[in-house]
């Protein structure tokens, strides 16, 4: 095992309600029940394919995107994306209808777990291949910026934020997106997931710069490292680059050291990874994390957190039931989608 | 009517469709400031500005998917491939994720964009800027393949490419920026899904596109003077193909030549002949006959070139051999 790098530290935190705390909260374990479930579903032979677990990664994915405006800014996701799909609001349900390939799925049982799409929570979408992802968030912000500045729309202010792993990181579309992220000032976040691995590729074996943030400065772009596992950090930092992107103060890359709990996809037998490494970082469970801090602040108290988990699990429950009940795509409807005219 | 080159028939399209909704823009490599390896683009960016006329760092598939990103937010990209060779950098984005995507979101975005042009077999480029991408692509589902062959088709169908809401491959030919014809004065859109009958004839259906239309009307005026009646009809959509169009043609001839510049193996008359047989099998009296490009990487030197391409003779003979079986 390398030696691990330093956590991050931030001089100072943002500040936060008793409400956005708990907002946090039910959004990281709303992630983590609903992927427990996958893994419960998938080995129960509810669910197929490649299906990508974000448990542990709870603290990025919260962090961002609730310091944006969840629905009305883009997200771009990979295929490791349930919890991006929910995190900006795509109900559990039709998420878990999706991965059970169901008419009802966000992405009509098109797509299954590595495509989940959402026009209405504006969800670029899940990417399957790594790194096309870039482009095409690069693409949304563009679009933000032409509008503005093209069509005279002054509310055309919404940000992007483009999430992706280390191993992405090494691939031709990051550095070509963010020169030209740079170069035209565009309203993006770039969130790397520095989880450690890049399926069975330890990061340091595939990159001559492990720390992804430094690659930044090269683009004349502020690079930030945090703490992955801890949501408030995360989430300090997201806000100080949803502002800048906002005010048309152009990209920033936030390289986010987390680690994933399971392995690389339910497939994935997880041999590789050490067991010192494995318990270290369990040991920094982000959501225990949250939990710990707002009832040491006194936000909140164990009997509330508790409440929240029991609802959640309703609603993941519900979500499963939803999604066993829905009916299958309509087979008359094989070529639908195909073209724009299909609606 | 005014006389018009190809390239500036091509300019004409953009300009009308940049003036007539703001959401269309153009980017790629040197399409601003430089107005286009063909000059398609030149000085449109005086008239709309960079943001509308883009020029790109050299960055093929993170430009395509940049295009794919603004097309699924509401704008109309048009990207122009300096040549359509090198969007082979951006086959992922063309084939995942403009040619694939609507399907797999479940109908959640719409990819209205056109990603065009220079490709072909032009004057001693040597194989890598000779490519014809067309045969690559035809395998994307989702995906639209046109190709212009004159001044007044690029015009109408380029605009039609850009108002479509479907992704579509449009494909314009090295050798033929400079054909001259009278354009209209008032405004035209063609149908993208259209062949167009280029000659009525009996004898026998020649199936083209793009410059190979050009290569066809050449031998058509032998065969001509030698009593033959060929019709010939200019497939305009590579992708879907006009079976409405082919058939009528075939059910009157009876029998099939292909011409077209793309490589044999697995080329766009390799799907035709295959169609034809799937549907029309019984109304041919002659095997369908494919001339096409050898399969080989497209050589320099001139002599080798030309023997890599159709060239006009062989479809004399082609239509020669063809005709006389019936007797
Ligand atoms: C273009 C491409 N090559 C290879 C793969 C196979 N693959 C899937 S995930 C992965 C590792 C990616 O690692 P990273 O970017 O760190 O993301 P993580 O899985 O850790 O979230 C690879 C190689 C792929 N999906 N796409
Ligand atoms: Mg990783």
């Amino acid at each position: 095992m390398m030696q691990e790098r330093a956590i991050p530290t931030l001089p100072s935190i943002a500040p936060i309600t008793r409400e956005e705390g708990l907002r946090l909260y039910e959004d990281m374990v709303l992630g983590r029940f609903f992927e427990d479930k996958c893994a419960e579903m998938y080995y129960r032979g509810k669910m197929f394919g490649f299906v990508h677990l974000y448990n542990g990664q709870e603290a990025v994915s919260t962090g961002v995107i609730q310091s944006m405006r969840p629905g009305e800014d883009y997200v771009c996701s990979t295929y490791r994306d349930h919890v991006h799909a929910l995190s900006v609001g795509v109900p559990a349900r039709n998420v878990m209808a999706e991965l059970f390939g169901k008419a009802t799925g966000c992405s009509k049982g098109r797509g299954g777990s590595m495509h989940l799409f959402s026009a209405e929570h504006k969800l670029l979408g899940g990417y399957a291949f790594i790194g096309e992802g870039i482009p095409v968030a690069l693409g949304a912000a563009f679009q933000s910026k032409y509008r503005r500045e093209v069509m005279g729309d002054a509310s055309a202010d919404q940000v992007t934020a483009a999430f992706f792993g280390d191993g992405t990181t090494n691939n031709g579309q990051f550095f070509e997106c963010l020169n030209m992220a740079a170069l035209w000032s565009l309203p993006i976040i770039f969130v790397v997931e520095n989880n450690k691995w890049a399926i069975g590729m330890a990061h340091e074996r595939a990159t001559s710069q492990p720390e992804i943030y430094k690659k930044a400065s090269v683009f004349g772009m502020p690079g930030i490292e945090v703490d992955g596992m801890d949501v408030l950090a995360v989430r300090t930092v997201a806000q100080e680059a949803v502002a800048r992107a906002r005010a048309g103060e152009g990209p920033t890359l936030i390289e986010c050291l987390t680690y994933r709990f399971r392995g690389h996809s339910l497939a994935d037998p997880d041999e590789l990874r050490s067991k010192t490494e494995k318990e270290l970082w369990l040991a920094r469970d982000p959501i225990k994390k949250l939990a710990n801090y707002l009832i040491d602040k006194q936000l909140t108290d164990a009997e509330e957190l508790k409440a929240i988990d029991h609802h959640i699990q309703e609603v993941i429950d519900d979500a499963v039931k939803f999604a066993q009940e829905s009916p299958e795509p309509d087979a008359s409807e094989l070529y639908r989608f195909v073209f724009a005219e299909d609606e | 009517m005014a006389e018009t080159l190809l390239f500036n028939a091509l300019r004409e399209a953009i300009d009308e469709e940049m003036a007539r909704d703001p959401s269309v823009f153009v980017l790629g490599e040197d399409v601003g400031h430089y107005g286009g390896s063909y000059k398609v683009t030149k000085d449109l960016y005086k008239k709309y500005g960079e943001l509308r006329v883009l020029d790109t760092p050299i960055a093929e598939n993170s430009f395509t998917g940049m295009a794919v990103g603004a097309a699924m937010t509401g704008l109309r990209p048009i990207i122009e491939g300096m040549n359509m060779g090198f969007l082979l950098l951006a086959f992922n984005q063309i084939a995942n994720n403009a040619g694939m995507l609507r399907y797999t979101s479940g109908g959640n975005y719409k990819i209205p964009m056109v990603i065009r042009g220079p490709g072909g077999v032009g004057r001693q480029l040597g194989a890598e800027h000779s490519q014809r991408l067309e045969a690559y692509f035809q395998g994307v589902p989702g995906l639209k393949l046109v190709a212009c062959s004159t001044p007044y088709n690029a015009k109408g169908l380029l605009k039609a490419a850009i108002r479509d809401d479907n992704p579509i491959l449009f494909f314009e030919h090295v050798l033929l920026y400079n054909l001259k014809e009278n354009l209209p004065d008032e405004e035209y859109v063609l149908p993208l899904d259209k062949a167009e009958l280029v000659r009525k004839g009996k004898d026998v259906t020649i199936l083209t596109y793009s410059r190979m239309r050009h290569h066809v009307m050449a031998a058509v005026k032998t065969l001509e003077k030698e009593g033959y009646d060929p019709e010939v009809i200019d497939l305009i959509s590579l992708k879907p193909l006009d079976f409405d169009t082919i058939g009528e043609s075939i059910r009157k001839t009876h029998r099939v030549i292909i011409v077209e510049e793309c490589m044999k193996s697995g080329g766009i008359g390799a799907e035709l002949t295959a169609s034809i047989n799937d549907r029309l099998f019984d109304e041919l009296d002659a095997p369908v006959l494919r001339l096409s490009s050898q399969d080989i990487p497209t050589p320099y030197n001139g002599t080798l070139e030309n023997l890599t391409i159709v060239q006009p003779p062989q479809i004399v003979e082609a239509v020669q051999k063809m005709v006389a079986l019936r007797v």
